[in-house]
């Protein structure tokens, strides 16, 4: 059994279920709000990239520190 | 199949170590160079095709840092900043996709056993580089604050002795932007870094066909990230040259 390879996979496997979770709530969001304002869309799509972009970055500190106990 | 997260030195100028990502940064750089020269030379009132094009590409980025800023003037004034970490960004991502990066290299014998050294590897996926872009970014949104709104006020917004409430929310506003730095590159870096990890997996396994999808995932990730990063920066930028009117 070794601990090292159970540490990496459990590092990106919880890591990805927060970020997960807040960008279909995001996506979901955003997509009612083209739905009431269907001319607003430009606007709501640029925010959204963007705050998807901000949530995700923290699933990819989880890739990272899962990649460091594997790699180094 | 070798996957080192430290980039890997090539050769050596005096006692500087040339990593394979700086050479490929050097190959980018003359890339860039080479083309700027090549698209304005010589323009005109009334643009031929080439040049046409150019203003196109242009223009578009303009119009869409535009849309998120707001002020077109303010926009003008850090426009060449902005677009240049974007195209930078974007082409040193697409770059490490190009077939041969990461994968022509040489051998080289380290206390008894081998290691491949490509002699290309993707720019940000080296932890160096993105933290200089994040510390480039950072350093220039407090400068850019300081110009426009005077050092004083400026350094006021993290050291804010008004009430004890005030005093708190400068002591987290001056960790938020350190904590800006780190953000930055590890958001780059992550997802440059474990696209490469993903190619190389996905080619050790399927060597055919199978890794098609992923280069194209690899080619949206990496417009994407240099979009985010170039957008994020704009965001930064904007909140500090306004003033700060809350409360």
């Amino acid at each position: 059994m070794d601990l090292k390879e159970i540490a990496s996979a459990i590092a990106i496997g919880l890591g990805a279920i927060g970020p997960g979770v807040g960008i279909g709530l995001l996506a979901g969001k955003a997509l009612e709000a083209v739905g009431r304002n269907p001319e607003a869309s430009g606007k709501i799509q640029s925010m959204m990239i963007l705050a998807i972009a901000f949530a995700e970055a923290i699933a990819i500190y989880a890739l990272v520190v899962a990649l460091i106990i594997k790699f180094v | 199949m070798e996957i080192s997260l430290i980039p890997e030195t090539i050769g050596h100028i005096y006692s500087l170590l040339v990593t394979n990502t700086l050479l490929t940064s050097w190959v980018v750089m003359a890339a860039l160079i080479g083309l700027a020269i090549w698209a304005g030379h010589k323009p005109q009132l009334k643009p031929g095709k080439k040049q046409n094009f150019f203003e196109l590409a242009l223009e578009t980025v303009f119009n869409f840092f535009v849309e998120v800023w707001g002020d077109k003037d303010k926009v003008q004034k850090f426009f060449a900043f902005l677009a240049t970490f974007f195209i930078f960004i974007l082409l040193s991502n697409w770059f490490g996709l190009i077939p041969g990066v990461g994968t022509i290299g040489f051998y080289e014998h380290i206390g008894g056993h081998e290691k491949f050294v490509p002699f290309f590897r993707s720019l940000n996926s080296d932890l160096n580089a993105t933290i200089a872009w994040a510390v480039i970014s950072v350093v220039v949104t407090q400068i850019a604050g300081m110009v426009a709104l005077g050092v004083g006020k400026h350094i006021g917004k993290f050291i804010n002795l008004k009430s004890p409430i005030d005093f708190f929310v400068g002591i987290l506003e001056l960790i938020s932007e350190v904590s800006k730095i780190i953000s930055f590159s590890f958001r780059l870096f992550g997802n440059v870094f474990a696209g490469e990890v993903l190619l190389v997996v996905m080619m050790f396994l399927v060597p055919y066909i199978l890794p098609l999808p992923f280069f194209m995932l690899e080619m949206f990730v990496g417009f994407i990230q240099a979009l985010v990063f170039t957008t994020l920066t704009l965001v930064f930028l904007k909140m500090a040259t306004e003033a700060h009117e809350a409360h």
